[in-house]
């Protein structure tokens, strides 16, 4: 019997990570005949492909963004359950991204991968949590990999915005939030807090927030911003995607305050250079301590990162012993999260 | 400690002056004494940490964390106290007994003490116990770079707003209080009298003038204004006092209080008499009152050295007289403080100090013709300085701020030049969904022919209405965006000629088109213009020659 090694199993090719053996891509940048996406963040899951797998909840977020057609064919995958594809494995695990957010593990022979897409290991309501998956080579994600980038609790940062509310009563309160999952996260993190009141929001997220609530995740009372009068929103909440909260848009909403949640906002250059007035530390990615958490508990001995701050990862891999290098894939970070914040911004 | 970093964090972040106020208002009604003298201390520059260095900080992080990691770091945050707050690695505490985090009177008082050796210690201890908000308000605090866009003035202000008091009332006893203000809260909470002044040479809170449009003169009577020249120099109030040992203590402050003494050490020997004289500092060469541009070689200086003293001798132009040894004249009417000015200054009989004399006229057709051509109308050689006219009430007395219809400012009129609209920046606070921070640029010979280059940046002298306008234009005319800036097309047929107006010009290394100007504003949209027809660098240069014949001479 021959090993494997690793780079046979899984290779970065031009249109993502390309599994041979097993005859897919995951998470493909290109059309390719056969994909595995871990989630709907529109530069993990895009269109074309011909055959797709995911969970039910990627499958219908791909739906909702590009029409019925966004694939020749598509097959449902649940948590923990597992299929052949060639001559390899494939296990689907929660990676407590975003809804229906997943890790791959590809296993082949005795070699186990762990793609982890997107994660964290931090408490979210409106995902399955992040469950640790061993594995011998663990591909992880470096969004966040620095020391400098360390999360806290989300809940304060919503107490900080409810603060906020209380202090400027006659202005209104414009949240910045990506529209696929950190919107919902909000305001599901708001009602936990006790914020009864109805919550606002930009029509560009309307869609895929009802989506959530189908998906029986409590949201409480929202209401499209949509033709309110200007002096009604004074003391409310409205989520709007941050490229919003700088255009001519805001100028229906009373004396607003721009607030923006991200993880980015632990850097203050980072919510100046936009002109966030109330930074609010809430990111969908694992932190500085959640990265290097993870990677010593999977107990792989071997480490892939990519998109992100990939030198400071590897080289903390490398200083704990372990075999590491950055890998190069071209094309993801471009959904709004991992992107730089003012640079290529879109405006309508 | 954590308070108080809340309070910083929140108003590095709010651009509106009023929203500021709230946040500093609020904190000061909510803390108690003395933290929140501290946080005044602290916000009006007050303190100050003579061993806490940056380099200090630097061995601190590098004794906790990885050399790689902390330089990537550094890198990508670029502020030291920040990247350390960030990344500090709390030290292992042990579950029970863990100290409280320290309060901000706690660190003040401690590094007022604490010797240099002690100093690292501490602060690695007090790096424990606080979160990173925490930690990187220590760190700016001791470091003494708090740059969080707060004036001495907002926050004394902010202070006033807490007992509902004025704020220059704030100001008129604020050279006798020292941190952590316990008297001064106590009066503004309303459990104690108002602090006594006994600063032996206090600064009084000035007097400004309006700007007067054509439309305000049919309502004011000739007959009841004194008009003087309005000379291009610095604000100042120049005051001497007696000590409680009968020595004369001499300040010179900056129109917002700041003491400038220390930069103008020529001039403390003339101010002998004890009094308050409100006026204009200014360079005189050969009894000649010099331009702007020569005074500016003397600002801001660190070392004021005895060669700068000689070839820019400093001089006191003054218009105002606002005490009088032990008296205050403040409530007088401005004639009546004209005249005791008049024979203070004359007692005084110092070479460094003189009257601003008064222009004389019996109607307004009569002061035009003055300021169109200062030179006849008294000003003589000295008319290249005046900038324009003052009238003021004879009635009024001296009011701090900006009163109406008291005092008027007539400016001569400012230069003028046609430039072409380039870039267009988003503005902050109110203004972030509006393009309103302007780059424009003249015509230049280029290697390819004509080309534009940039000369200055305004962002305001324009209507809400014009703002709307080129906000308009800008979005429909952008040709690339780089980030919250976009280029606007600018061609010889396509684009938006701004009329500028400025107040001078001088050479600039540090622009590419070798000129700066001085308080440029849009005057005016010239949509009836086209591009090719605005203005050519080589009329800048003329200008500048002009001016600068006068600094070299």
């Amino acid at each position: 019997m021959t090993t494997m090694r690793p780079q046979d199993i899984l290779l970065p090719a031009a249109a993502g990570l390309c599994c041979k053996p097993g005859g897919f891509h995951i998470d493909p940048v290109r059309p390719v005949e056969r994909a595995v996406i871990t989630h709907g963040h529109s530069d993990h899951a895009r269109a074309g492909h011909g055959a797709v797998l995911a969970t039910q909840e990627t499958l219908d977020m791909m739906r909702l963004r590009y029409g019925e057609n966004f694939a020749g064919s598509t097959q449902v995958i649940s948590y923990g359950e597992e299929i052949r594809l060639g001559d390899v494995k494939v296990k689907f695990h929660p990676a407590g991204h975003v809804l229906g957010s997943a890790q791959i593990a590809v296993t082949c022979k005795d070699t186990c991968i762990v793609a982890s897409g997107d994660y964290k290991d931090a408490p979210d309501p409106t995902c399955t949590p992040f469950e640790l998956v061993p594995c011998d080579v663990f591909i992880t994600e470096a969004t966040f990999g620095l020391p400098v980038f360390r999360h806290g609790d989300a809940s304060d940062e919503v107490k900080k915005l409810l603060a906020s509310v209380a202090l400027f009563p006659e202005r209104a309160h414009l949240v910045g939030a990506y529209s696929l999952g950190k919107a919902q996260r909000v305001i599901a993190l708001l009602r936990q807090a006790g914020y009864d009141a109805p919550i606002y929001l930009h029509g560009a997220m309307e869609k895929i927030t009802e989506y959530y609530q189908s998906r029986g995740i409590e949201l409480g009372e929202l209401r499209p911003v949509q033709g309110v009068k200007k002096a009604a929103l004074a003391g409310t909440i409205t989520l709007a995607p941050p490229s919003a909260t700088s255009d001519i848009w805001t100028r229906r909403f009373p004396d607003p305050v721009t607030a923006f949640a991200s993880g980015w906002m632990r850097v203050r250059a980072r919510a100046r250079q936009r002109g966030v007035e109330l930074p609010l530390v809430i990111s969908d990615h694992a932190d500085w301590d959640g990265l290097t958490a993870t990677i010593a508990a999977t107990g792989a001995g071997e480490i892939w990162v990519t998109h992100g701050q990939e030198d400071a990862l590897v080289h903390w891999c490398r200083s704990k012993g372990l075999k590491a290098q950055p890998l190069d894939l071209v094309g993801y970070g471009d959904e709004e999260e991992s992107e730089t914040p003012v640079a290529g911004e879109a405006e309508a | 400690m954590n308070r108080f970093a809340e309070l910083l964090d929140r108003l590095a972040y709010e651009p509106g002056r009023n929203n500021k106020l709230r946040l500093l208002t609020g904190y000061f009604r909510e803390v108690g004494d003395p933290d929140r003298g501290y946080a005044l201390a602290a916000l009006t520059g007050a303190l100050s940490f003579k061993h806490a260095k940056p380099a200090l900080v630097r061995d601190l992080i590098s004794s906790r964390t990885d050399e790689v990691l902390f330089g990537l770091s550094y890198d990508y945050v670029g502020d030291l106290s920040e990247t350390v707050a960030l990344m500090w690695p709390k030290a292992e505490l042990t579950a029970h007994n863990n100290p409280p985090p320290p309060t901000l009177t706690e660190v003040v008082t401690t590094l007022r003490t604490l010797g240099k050796t002690e100093l690292p210690k501490q602060l690695e201890r007090w790096l424990d116990e606080l979160d990173e908000t925490g930690r990187w308000a220590l760190l700016k605090l001791v470091t003494g770079a708090l740059r969080i866009g707060i004036s001495a003035r907002l926050a004394k202000t902010a202070a006033a707003a807490l007992g509902d008091k004025d704020p220059h009332e704030v100001e008129l006893i604020w050279p006798g209080l020292s941190p952590p203000y316990l008297d001064l809260f106590a009066w503004l909470e309303g459990r104690a009298d108002k602090p006594v002044n006994r600063d032996p040479a206090p600064f009084r809170p000035v007097m400004l003038a309006h700007a007067i449009e054509d439309g305000d003169f049919a309502a004011l009577d000739p007959a009841d204004y004194i008009a003087e020249w309005k000379w291009d120099g610095i604000r100042v109030q120049a005051v001497a006092g007696r000590d409680e040992h009968g020595h004369i203590t001499a300040r010179l402050y900056s129109r917002t209080g700041e003491d400038i003494t220390g930069s103008f050490p020529d001039l403390v020997p003339s101010l002998r008499l004890p009094g308050a004289i409100d006026g204009e500092l200014l360079i005189l060469r050969e009894g000649r009152v010099q331009s702007f541009n020569v005074l500016q070689q003397r600002l801001n200086r660190k070392v004021v050295s005895p060669k700068l003293i000689k070839e820019f001798p400093i001089h006191l132009r003054a218009y105002d007289l606002l005490g009088d040894d032990e008296n205050d004249l403040r409530e007088l009417p401005f004639a009546e403080r004209r005249e005791r000015l008049e024979s203070f200054i004359a007692k005084l009989g110092d070479p460094r100090i003189d009257l601003s004399p008064t222009v004389p006229f019996a109607s307004w057709e009569a002061l035009t013709a003055a300021r169109a051509d200062p030179a006849s109308a008294g000003a003589g050689e000295d008319a290249d300085a005046v900038e324009g006219v003052m009238l003021k009430r004879r009635d009024a007395p001296y009011l701090p701020g900006r009163p109406k219809g008291q005092w008027w400012k007539w400016k001569r009129d400012p230069h003028i030049i046609d430039a072409v609209l380039m870039y267009a920046q988003r503005g902050h606070g109110k203004r972030s969904s509006y393009y309103s921070d302007y780059t424009f640029g003249v015509w230049t010979a280029g290697a390819d022919g004509d080309e534009l280059v940039p000369v200055g940046k305004a962002y305001f002298g324009f209507t809400d209405e014009e703002l709307l306008q080129i906000d308009r234009f800008v979005r429909r005319n952008t040709t690339e965006k780089f980030g919250p800036v976009r280029h606007v097309v600018h061609e010889g047929d396509k684009g938006l000629v701004l009329e500028v107006a400025f107040e001078g010009l001088q050479r600039s290394p540090r622009h590419k088109s070798g000129v700066a100007m001085r308080f440029p504003r849009i005057s005016r949209l010239r949509w009836d213009k086209p591009p090719r027809e605005a203005d050519r660098l080589e009329t800048l240069e003329r200008m500048l020659k002009e001016e600068a014949a006068e600094i070299e001479a």
